[in-house]
């Protein structure tokens, strides 16, 4: 290559540098955020926000190209297929929920503790590996994909289980990261107060990093693998991350509308006992059809059957919350998503749950479009609601606690925001519930099960317009998010007033 | 003031989550010991891999009411007889195979993974492969070369090439046929076998 030729890559790539330096440049002036104005853990919680934000992103994309290839099934075919983009889809979710959790966690602890977090260096040294890791893992998944049958295909590119698909060296990263983490939380209450919130936040903690280590063997016999893999998905999604979102709704509660501590915590105690009582032996519900013995269909039946229980108490909670305290609160986008988050997460987690959770209809139910209809609706009611909830939460401190309500410029922004995420979510999960009664009719009851059968049902005019409808409202959640961000950037820009100081009440 | 009552007391409810949640870790560990044994490959739920030598079907039991699998007599996979540590590294290749071509992102196994293909818990016994005799052949062509041999009951769903090896093909083909013969408690229901048609 002669010189002439490199001189021009290299004037190429400063030029690059130099726009996207203006680009940054531009973009912060015109969000006019100023991050020396937080204390240095809610920095750290910021940066955690963001990501969650950009992983929300891929999660809403992927889904949709996965959403088009159910309608057009030569879709991006060999390129990017249903198996990657529906992986990447499932992947971008959890993942981008338990940022949005450890910075939840990292923005109350300072609070919290009274204190300053302690190993806040190695808190950011943590953020950044995590990140770098995740976007390695991505891009593997992107680019490579598969690869032969062997120990190292587990080790460098997929483990090939759903939802905990990242390869052996990223779960020894995951688990690295969730110990320093939890480090961080246990040694700066231990430095400064404990609470009951406290309490419980740092043994969930300890469950939500050990239990990732019963997912992270190979096993030949499949009933075990499978044993050990819900260990991680359901104790995490019906269990941990539920008492997760308690710990955060509780410090929320007390922050938007000045409830007292004494009333969050005995709530938070009583929902701990109902939401372990019932999830832990819930995990039943999984064990079926997997080759474990025919006792889990009594337990797993009885005890998934308790699981609404809390969710129904939750709601209560929060609606006589917000009654009582005469819905006074600073931050109305807040508020309402909250609102959201009880309901969503009893309809979406606790109804759709519930109404396939016994095993008679379980047998018809189990592996079709019904599961897709309650993973829609309870991972975005219970836990999208509220990560959405405390970025506005945080958005308004970074403000400078500026007044955000209902009446506020701009305000269409959160609400049209509200509206469509809610819509766009609540529309897939009836065209995947239509889609999943179809397909349990006329492929399981009618035609057992067999591949033709399965076909027949895919095939059905009611099952491709439900999928129709699916992409539709896929496209609604989308614009959504699309204003959930907008607003997030610029809502109380231009506001002066100050919100009024919640005293406990 | 009156006192608290326990039902509204902060430490009434604290222990009670303490309590609650060790009494049911505990039922949770005993049972997962006591399912752990049960399901070990060779016992009554889960065969041996040497199963893949055999015939299997899979019927409805008046007396249990609900659909088992049956073990027949010897029906030796690609034609030869495996002893139990030469299946096992057949069928494990299989397993590893399946995870790593992520075939459950498309696929459910056991009914669980995503729903855009059909479950492969009895797709060994399944009627698509026309007959016994043509069923292995068909199997390996289609895993080698998905597109070509493709089949999508008027769906136009392709399964893509996978860069499947003929090793890996057995492979999965022997993890399918043994998987068809765990006990499932009844699921799939109503599913009509490829024996069944004889």
């Amino acid at each position: 290559m002669t010189t002439s030729a490199l001189d021009g890559i290299i004037q190429n790539v400063t030029k690059l540098r130099e726009q996207s330096r203006d680009y940054i440049q531009g973009f912060k002036s015109w969000v006019q955020l100023d991050s020396s104005t937080l204390s240095p853990g809610r920095q750290l919680a910021v940066k955690y926000f963001i990501v969650a934000v950009i992983l929300f992103f891929a999660q809403i994309l992927f889904g949709l190209l996965a959403a088009t290839q159910f309608i057009f099934p030569g879709f991006l075919y060999e390129i990017l297929d249903f198996s990657v983009n529906r992986m990447v889809h499932i992947n971008a979710m959890v993942v981008w929920m338990l940022y949005g959790f450890i910075g939840c966690v990292y923005w109350l602890l300072e609070d919290e503790s009274g204190t300053e977090i302690v190993g806040l260096k190695l808190g950011n040294l943590a953020f950044w590996v995590l990140t770098g890791a995740v976007t390695l893992v991505v891009l593997v998944y992107l680019l490579v994909q598969i690869g032969p049958g062997k120990d190292s295909s587990l080790w460098f590119i997929n483990e090939g289980r759903e939802y905990i698909e990242a390869p052996r060296w990223a779960d020894i990263g995951i688990v690295v990261v969730m110990l320093i983490f939890f480090y961080n939380v246990a040694a700066t209450f231990s430095k400064g107060k404990w609470s009951g919130i406290a309490g419980v936040l740092t043994l969930d903690l300890v469950a939500l990093a050990g239990l990732y280590v019963a997912g992270m063997f190979y096993m030949t016999n499949i009933t075990h693998e499978q044993y050990w893999w819900w260990w991680v998905i359901h104790l995490w999604v019906e269990a941990t991350w539920e008492v997760l979102v308690g710990v955060i709704m509780a410090w929320s509660l007390m922050k938007l509308l000045g409830v007292r501590r004494k009333i969050v915590e005995t709530w938070l105690y009583i929902e701990v006992a109902l939401m372990f009582g019932s999830g832990i032996l819930g995990l039943g519900h999984h064990y079926f059809w997997i080759g474990t013995p025919e006792y889990w269909l009594t337990i797993g039946g009885f005890f998934s059957a308790l699981e609404p229980i809390p969710l129904v108490a939750m709601v209560v909670h929060a609606v006589y919350d917000s009654g009582a305290h005469s819905f006074k609160t600073g931050n109305h986008p807040a508020l309402a998503w909250i609102i959201a988050q009880a309901f969503g997460n009893f309809f979406g987690a606790g109804v759709w749950g519930f109404m396939h959770t016994l095993p008679q209809i379980n047998l018809f139910t189990h592996g079709t479009q019904w599961s897709a209809s309650h993973g829609h609706l309870a991972f975005f009611g219970a836990y999208a609601t509220i990560n959405i909830a405390f970025f506005y939460l945080a958005i308004q401190h970074w403000r400078g606690d500026v007044w955000m309500a209902g009446g506020s410029q701009n305000a269409w922004r959160w609400k049209w925001a509200l509206g469509l995420l809610n819509a766009g979510v609540l529309g897939m999960t009836i065209a995947l519930l239509i889609a999943g009664y179809e397909q349990s009719f006329i492929e399981r009851a009618v035609e057992g099960s067999t591949w033709g059968g399965y076909f027949s049902a895919q095939n059905h005019p009611s099952f491709q317009n439900a999928m129709n409808w699916r992409l539709f409202f896929g496209a609604v959640t989308a614009a959504g998010f699309v204003l959930l961000v907008w607003d997030l950037l610029t809502i109380g820009k231009t506001e002066t007033r100050k919100a009024d100081v919640i005293a406990e009440h | 003031m009156s006192e608290t009552p326990l039902w509204a007391s902060e430490s009434f409810w604290k222990k009670t989550a303490i309590w609650v949640t060790a009494g049911s870790f505990v039922i949770l560990v005993v049972l997962t010991m006591d399912s752990l044994s049960q399901t070990s490959a060779g016992g009554k739920r889960v065969q041996a891999y040497s199963v893949i030598n055999k015939k299997i079907d899979y019927q409805f039991k008046k007396d249990l009411n609900k659909f088992m699998p049956v073990i027949g007599e010897d029906e030796f996979l690609f034609g030869k007889q495996l002893t139990e540590e030469e299946a096992r590294q057949l069928v494990d290749l299989g397993k590893k195979t399946t995870q790593s071509k992520n075939c459950m992102n498309c696929h459910t196994l056991l009914g669980n993974g995503a729903y855009y293909a059909p479950d492969l818990t009895k797709a060994w016994l399944d009627k698509g492969w026309i007959s016994k005799d043509t069923r292995e052949n068909m199997m390996i062509n289609f895993l080698m070369d998905p597109e070509k041999n493709a089949r999508t009951f008027g769906s136009n769903r392709k399964m893509p090439d996978l860069n499947i090896t003929e090793q890996e093909a057995k492979g999965i083909v022997a993890f399918l046929k043994w998987m068809s013969s765990i006990d499932t408690n009844g699921f799939p229901y109503n599913f009509t076998t490829l024996e069944g048609e004889d």
